[in-house]
Order: structure tokens, then sequence, then C-alpha cells
């Protein structure tokens, strides 16, 4: 979508201002409450310079593209809620590298996109500014915690947008909204500015209508950060170009058995069987393969990730950003009210991780929940030494209905099942639409590759679309 | 009664490191600033920063590990400690905790002796557990009803240095620290401003029969800004321990406060009152890897140390023992004695100066080494002048004394004051003239076989010249003319 835009833009068939304002109309009239806030006449302004720059010749890819950005990342002089009552009004002083790489290519920025509180859910229902409804159906939910990323991909409210994965938060809402959505390897893109949940698992990632649309923006969001210690020190590259190359390999694909199981929705298997024939057909090998310890992710996952959380939320204390409640009385006293403003879901794994750290419980839980995700990376190592990709569902359901399971976090929390794990080994996975079920909602399935096998990933992304299933995009245009 | 038991003393220190900037962002370190304003995004704790870890102060740890003596660990990892106060922007402290960058150290330190009695100084080894690095915290500011933070200091770099529990008296504790400050002095890793904050000290302190092995009960004293606070609040906090176990009490593990005002130590919390520091590893920073060849170049880079130094002036330059190591237990006055020995060539005698007329002065005024006006060049120059007979010994203290207080050259005091040593031969033969003239009877006496009388006359010609003549050649002339 974005070749054909930055064609029409190049050709003056339309202009940026145009393009953001078709947008900016779209975004007033929605009704799934995917923003959060909105950049109207930042937006208008970015527009008019990249149309400038249009007329210079001097336009990129994504000059002129409007996108959204997930309201973790944090925008300077632009709200930046995390879709937390405790930072409703904060400002931050500085651009994401992200935000800052995306602005730099000439992408406007259209606001910042709902989500579930701190990247916190599986269904966008956590939010401080109420959920987010599917634009697929508006009685399902769009998936979490990039929901309003992904709901405004698929609605038109955006071109491409910016979300977090930290346990599926890409993938999930993707494969729920019929959208792309990259997970790059941990490294690949840098943190910095990204409001952290689980510092050793969030990584950020472009949400798109097309496979070649997340490689441009991929391209442009992607490489070492010298603000980020544990970002790669890898260049980015032109995964337009790379992606293209590496689709005329042929590929092993693994088929882990602990991810075809019993419980996934019939449609779900049935779509990822037709999908298994076009890969054949295309000359790709399919190899059955078992990731053993795939079966203690969840638990690992909702250790080390709230641990880290636990530690990551301490800072909104109320002394120096964000929403500060009381104080008169006394410092506890203040601590307690500021800190209730957290939502119920922050504030049970902010208790879950402080209690998984603490004296006497460290060795059973985080150190125990440390050694097994080191299990779980060798599983995924030892499968790459026979197979050069691996198919799986993202998701055992399509989407659920809002309100269907908020009563029940332990059934939420099993929905990661199948994404939890790319984030524990730190690898690269993509989710694809793959079709549709009986009730019209998107399915989504997912390559996952080896570290920085980012242009595989797309590669066989492109392959779906073009043989397989190809989501309509209505963008009103 | 103190006597049937021994403290056991283990001291925690805080250095900070003279980096330029930050440890973890780019702010600068300068202590005087305005309030907050060395801060920025990453020191203040914003959400979405991100630590980078500061080189320098990683070469900074290295030079300290390797000049006590540590044993560096090629792979050292950062973790988080958790805990709430207004001064820490994030909610945690980056330090290090199972895995810090170097252990199994040492210190050597001199104790027993005194300037009476030299001879019964000796050398005691302290060792070290650790150093680990980390960050500091900013300050709060408790005003009436409500507080203040400042964080400028949030981030600035630390080493924390924790000896073994090796030390058994208030004495060694003390030549401990005044070692191990004056160590990170020379390698110019700390500037050791204990007021400002740059070298502070936390106390372990527990007594147990002599004779046992076990340990006693600890209490830990916090954050005490000099060298003889560390020392008194450690004899106070011996001294308390054994009146409690005496009485028949137990000792209670806490955290006590000296009061300087006092000079007593009062309970702050108790070990049930302790926080769950929850600490785990920092996912946002790498384990710190620290190659051998970069050891190997720290270790080339570490500039002469105390021990190295003492032996070269005992060995070399002849230097007694006890001066020595006076001299080396400070890097400005070890630079001092080692400049002024360049400019005149004569060791002993600059020890001897710095030894006596200096240090007696230094302590008179209360003053440090940092405060002297005085250029070492210029006490090599007033050596000179003495061995070529340009000023007199005695006259020489005078010109030391106006060195000391306006950092004038001795040159120009000589020159100001009329101070030069008279040797023309005519001023004196003028001189002595009179005093004959004038003491008929002692001359008489003299010739008479009163050999005493010729430090009469030599006195009484000194007075006349006002102390300047010099008086080899006075007692020839004298000789001379009474034979």
């Amino acid at each position: 979508m974005i070749l054909q835009l930055h064609e029409k833009l190049k050709t003056k068939k339309i202009s940026a201002v145009e393009l953001t304002q078709h947008y900016l109309k779209r975004v007033k009239t929605d009704s799934n409450n995917v923003y959060i806030t909105v950049c109207d006449r930042e937006a208008v302004a970015a527009a008019e310079k990249a149309d400038q720059a249009l007329a210079q010749g001097k336009a990129g890819l994504l000059t002129g593209i409007p996108v959204g950005i997930k309201d973790i990342f944090c925008t300077a002089g632009v709200k930046t809620t995390c879709a937390s009552k405790i930072l409703g009004d904060y400002v931050p002083p500085y651009d994401a590298t992200c935000v800052a790489r995306l602005k730099r290519n000439g992408a406007v920025l259209l606001g910042k996109l709902n989500m579930d509180e701190f990247a916190m859910g599986g269904s966008n229902e956590n939010s401080a500014f109420g959920p987010v409804k599917n634009p697929i159906d508006p009685r399902y939910v769009p998936g979490g915690s990039s929901g309003g990323s992904a709901a405004a991909v698929a609605g038109g409210l955006a071109v491409a947008a910016l979300g977090t994965d930290t346990g599926g938060s890409i993938r999930l809402p993707a494969s729920y909204t019929g959208t792309v959505g990259l997970k790059p390897t941990y490294g690949r893109v840098s943190r910095n500015g990204l409001v952290a949940f689980g510092s050793s698992l969030d990584q950020a990632g472009p949400m798109t209508t097309t496979v070649s649309d997340a490689a441009i923006v991929l391209e442009s969001i992607s490489g070492h950060d010298p603000f980020d210690s544990t970002s790669s020190v890898l260049p980015s590259e032109n995964f337009l170009a790379s992606m293209v190359t590496e689709s005329s390999r042929k590929l092993k694909i693994g088929l882990p058995k602990e991810y075809f199981v019993d419980g996934l929705q019939r449609e779900v298997a049935e779509q990822i069987d037709s999908l298994k024939n076009k890969l054949l057909a295309a000359g790709h090998q399919l190899i059955p393969i078992t990731l053993p310890h795939t079966e203690y992710s969840v638990a690992i996952y909702y250790i080390v990730a709230v641990s880290e959380a636990s530690s990551n939320l301490s800072r909104f204390d109320g002394v120096r950003f964000g929403t500060r409640i009381g104080g008169d009385r006394s410092l506890v006293e203040m601590y307690k009210s500021t800190r209730s403003l957290f939502g119920p879901e922050v504030k049970r794994r902010i208790i879950l991780g402080a209690f998984a750290l603490s004296s006497g419980y460290y060795d059973a839980y985080y150190k125990k929940a440390c050694q097994v995700r080191a299990l779980v990376k060798r599983d995924f190592e030892d499968a790459f030494k026979k197979v050069d990709a691996i198919l799986a569902p993202v998701a055992p359901t399509t989407a659920f209905k809002l309100g269907e399971k908020t009563a029940d976090p332990l059934t939420m929390y099993l929905n990661d099942i199948f994404t939890i794990p790319a984030n524990l080994a730190g690898i690269p996975a993509i989710s694809v639409p793959i079709g549709r079920d009986q009730n019209k909602l998107p399915i989504g399935a997912q390559f996952i590759g080896p570290h920085f096998s980012e242009a595989r990933l797309l590669a066989l992304g492109k392959l779906v679309e073009e043989k397989h299933y190809r989501e309509e995009v209505r963008h009103g245009f | 009664m103190v006597s049937e038991f021994e403290a056991v003393i283990g001291l925690e220190v805080h250095a900070q490191l003279m980096t330029k900037t930050k440890i973890f962002c780019a702010c600068s370190t300068q202590f005087n600033a305005p309030a907050n304003e060395n801060v920025c995004p990453v020191c203040a704790g914003h959400p979405g920063t991100l630590p980078v870890l500061n080189g320098r102060a990683v070469d900074d740890a290295l030079k300290a590990a390797l000049a006590t003596n540590c044993r560096i660990n090629s792979r050292s990892v950062f973790a988080r400690k958790n805990y709430y106060y207004p001064d820490l922007p994030k909610g945690y402290q980056i330090s290090q905790y199972d895995l810090p960058i170097a252990e199994h150290g040492y210190l050597d330190i001199e104790v027993g002796g005194t300037p009476q009695k030299p001879e019964l100084a000796h050398i005691k080894r302290i060792g070290i557990t650790r150093i680990h690095m980390e960050e500091d915290a900013g300050k709060s500011v408790h005003m009436q009803g409500y507080s203040l933070v400042n964080l400028n200091r949030a981030g600035t770099p630390l080493i924390e240095i924790v000896s073994q529990p090796d030390i058994r008296s208030a004495e060694e504790a003390g030549a401990y620290l005044r070692k191990l400050r004056a160590v990170l002095m020379y390698i110019d890793v700390c500037d050791g401003n204990m007021q400002e904050g740059s070298f502070r000290c936390d106390a372990n302190v527990s007594v147990r029969p002599k004779g046992t092995e076990k340990f006693g009960t600890r209490a830990e004293i916090k954050n005490v800004n000099s060298f003889r606070f560390v020392e008194k609040a450690i004899e106070y906090e011996i001294n308390r321990q054994v009146q409690v176990i005496q009485s028949g009490g137990k000792v209670v593990q806490e955290t006590r406060l000296y009061d300087s005002a006092k000079n007593v130590t009062v309970s702050m919390r108790s070990k049930e009152e302790a926080q769950d520091y929850r600490y785990f590893p920092e996912p946002d920073l790498m384990p710190l890897v620290v190659s051998e060849q970069k050891i190997e170049a720290a270790k080339r880079a570490l500039p002469e140390l105390p021990e190295q130094k003492k032996e070269r002036y005992t060995k070399q330059l002849g230097i007694p023992a006890y001066d020595a190591s006076v001299i080396v237990s400070s890097k400005k006055l070890a630079e001092f004695f080692e400049t002024a020995e360049k400019a005149c060539g004569e060791p002993k005698a600059v020890s001897n100066w710095v030894m006596g007329e200096m240090l007696r002065l230094l302590k008179l005024d209360d003053r440090e080494i940092d405060d002297l006006n005085m250029q070492p060049e210029a006490l090599g120059t007033l050596i000179k002048m003495i061995k070529s007979g340009a000023v007199s010994n005695s006259i020489a203290k005078t010109v030391f004394e106006e060195m000391y207080k306006t950092g004038k050259d001795p040159e120009s005091i000589v020159k100001e004051k009329g101070l030069a040593q008279i040797s023309d031969t005519g001023a004196i033969d003028k001189a002595i003239d009179e005093v004959i003239a004038a003491n008929a009877s002692q001359v008489a006496e003299y010739k008479a076989g009163k050999d005493k009388l010729m430090g009469f006359f030599v006195g009484m010609v000194m007075k006349k010249m006002g102390g300047k003549a010099n008086p080899g050649v006075v007692n020839d002339l004298l000789k001379k003319k009474l034979s």
C-alpha cells in the first residue's frame, strides 16, 4: 500500500496534505476508540513539509505517509499515556528512537493509539481510556496489547502503525484484525523511548496492511541505537530488496507438534493445512519438529515479564512526572494514592512480580524461570539446525467478544501460548492473515525464524499474500 | 573490661569516581551546580529511557581494583536494587550484586608507629571482599512540611569497596580508610573529598570474647563524614556493645547513625525493618565484559603507588622509613616532596623540612597540604641557598615561615627583608674589631687560656651583625685576630 501511495504522491495524483486530511477525517468519525490523542495540526504541518520534499524530489518511501503510533512510544511534546491514568497528562521531553526515525523519513504522525494499560493485556480491554473495538466486527476485541494499532490499520485510520510485542502484543491483534504484524529480533529495533514493560522481551515492530509495508517500516525503524545498550550493532537493511532475494530460496519449514494441539479452532487448523499445501506447491519442504519446553512458556513469561514490570513501573511514584495524588500527610500516603491510579491488571502484575523477586522466593520463581527460559531458547536453536523457519498458528482461536474473558485472567493469559516463545527466545516472528472463519473473523498464521531472519519471514509472508490469501484493504479510496 | 573482648569491623566505602559525566547518561557530574541543573530524561528516570554505561567509569573502577590488589571478573553483571525514595528516580538503583567487577583484594596498612617510636610500626593486611560499580541517588532536602529533591547527584558513578571483617580497632579502621583514600587519589579516580561526600563510609561493628571465632551480632553505622568521626563512632560502638553484653543484654542487628555532636550512635532501623531490595539482573545493560588486554592496559597505566614510592624513597633516596611513610600517605605531599627534591637534589634536606617545619606549620593552622601556598620549587631553592651559604640555617627558618605564609620565593624574601648571609670579610672584620675593643677583659682571659670564651665572641659578633654573618667566616677571622 505504501508503494502505491508513494507513486501517487510522487506523480502528484494526491498531495501529502490531502492524504493526511483523508485519514484525519476518518479518525474523527471513528467509533472504535482507536486513538487516545490525535495530532491534527502537527500532522498537517508534517504533511506540508512532506509535500515540499516531494516537490524537491527528496522524498523517500515514507514521505507523507500517515502513520499511527502506539501510545507507549514517547513523543516529544505530545501526550504519552500508556493508556494509564497515572500518565494521563504526561508529555515526554523526547522522541522515542523509532518515532524520530519515522519522522526523519518523512512519515506523518496522525496521533497516539489506544492499547492495554502499559501493554498488559491481550484484548485491549485494559485501557484507562476504554476498550478498543475490532473494526472487522465491533462486537469483538481487536486483540492486545497493540489493539489500537491493529484497529487503526484494519479500519483505515492509518496507513501503518507501530506496535510493541512483549508476549504477542503485535501478532495477536494483527491476527484478530486481518493485518500484518512483525515482531523483530530482540535488539533489531531500539527500545529507547518505549515505555518499558518487560525489558528483556519488549520489541517494537510494524503493523501494516501488507507485507511490503511491514518491510518498509521495519527498514525505517531498525538499526543500532547508541541510546539502547541492548540494540544490535547490525545496521538496518533494505528489507524490500532482501525479502525478494530470500523469496528465491527453497526452505525447510518446521511444524512444531506442540503448536498443533486439541483446542485449536477448526477453521484455524483448516486454513493452516491449506496454507501448507501452498508452501509445498511453492517448492518448500515441511518438516515435523518438536519444541519440547513450549508448555512452560506461559508460566516463564508470567514470571519474567511481571518481575521486570514490577521494577520498571516503580518510577511512577508521583515525584517527578505524571499524576501525583496526596502527599500532604506523608510520603507513603502519596505513594499509595498515586499508585492506586494503576488499573487492576497492572496492579495484579506488579504484585506478582514483586513477589517473584522477593527474598526467599527469587530462586523458586525468577531464577528458575530464567533457567527454563534458556531451555526454551535452546529448543529453537536445535530446531533451527534442521529448519529455516517455523509455521504456527498465532492464537488457538479467532477474536473473542468484548467482555467474554475479562473475568478470568488465566484464560486470557493462555491466549498468548503460541506467541510467547518467540519473545522468550528473542527471535523474530511475523503474523499474516490467512483467511476468515465462519463469523467472518480474520485468522492469522505466524512464521518464526532464527535471529535476524526478518527478510526470510517477510518473504514467506509475501508468498502467503500472493499464493494463499490477502485481506481486502478498506481505507476509503 | 573492654580488653576481654575484641572488635570485628568491616568497612564499606562509597567512592565517587571523577568522571566528567554521569555513569549512565551524558550529564555533568559537577558538584556545585544549581539544583536540578545537571539532569536529563535518563537520570530523571523518565519513562522509556535506558542506561548507557560510561566507559571512563569502567576504566576508573578497573584502576581502583588493580590498585587494591583485586582480581578482576572478566564478566560482571549489573543488577537492580529496588526501593522507593523520592531522590531515587527510577525506583531502583543500578548496582552490581552477585557478579561485581572485582573481588579478592587487599590493602596493607601501617599501624602502631608514632613519631616518637617509629619502630613500633607494623604492617597489617586488610582483605577486600569486592568492588562493585553503581550509580548514586539524588539528594533530598527536608523543609518544614515538605521536601525538595535535587537530582544533580543522581547517576554519579560510584564504586563500593567492601572490606573483609579483618579490622580490630578504631585505629586500624582509620588507617585503612586513610590508606584507601590515598590510593584512590594516587590513581586519580576519586577526589577523596569527605565533606562533599565523594568518599563515604559505613562501618559494620561487632564484638566477641577474645579468642573466640564466632562473630557477634553486628550493627551497621551509616555515612560518617570524617576519619575522626569514623574512629570515634567505632570506639563508641565497641564500648556500647561490650556494655550491653556485660550487663546481660544482647546486641541486636540494626542500622545506627552517628551523632557527632553528642558522640553517640543511635538506632535508625532494626533488621526487621530492613528492606527487601528484590535484586535481579538489569535487563537494560549487557553483562560487562573486560578483556585481558584491557586489564593489562589498565595495569600499565597505573602510576607509582604509595608502597612503591616508600620503597624508592628509603632505598634510593635514603629517607628514614617513618618519614617516607608519612610523606607517601598523601599523593599531594609526595608530589610536593618529589618536585622539591628534583629542584635541589637534596632528598634528606627536603624530607627534613617537610617533616619538620612544613607539617608543624600546617598542623598549627589546622590546614591540609591542599591549602599550601608555597611552591615545592621554592623549597628546593631555599635548600640550595643554605648549601651555598647565601642564608644561614637559622635565618632559613624565618624565610621558610615567610614562604609558607605568603607563597613568595626565598630569593625575594631574603632581598626584601635583608636576610642575606654576610661572608664579606671587610664587614665582619669591622664588627670583630669593635667586639675586641669593647671586651678587653674577656680578650685577656681568652689569651690566658680560657678557650671557652670563643663562643661568647662569636655570639657577640653575630648579634652585632643581626645574625646574618656567615658563622664559619666569623670563627676563622676571630681565631686569627685573637691569636
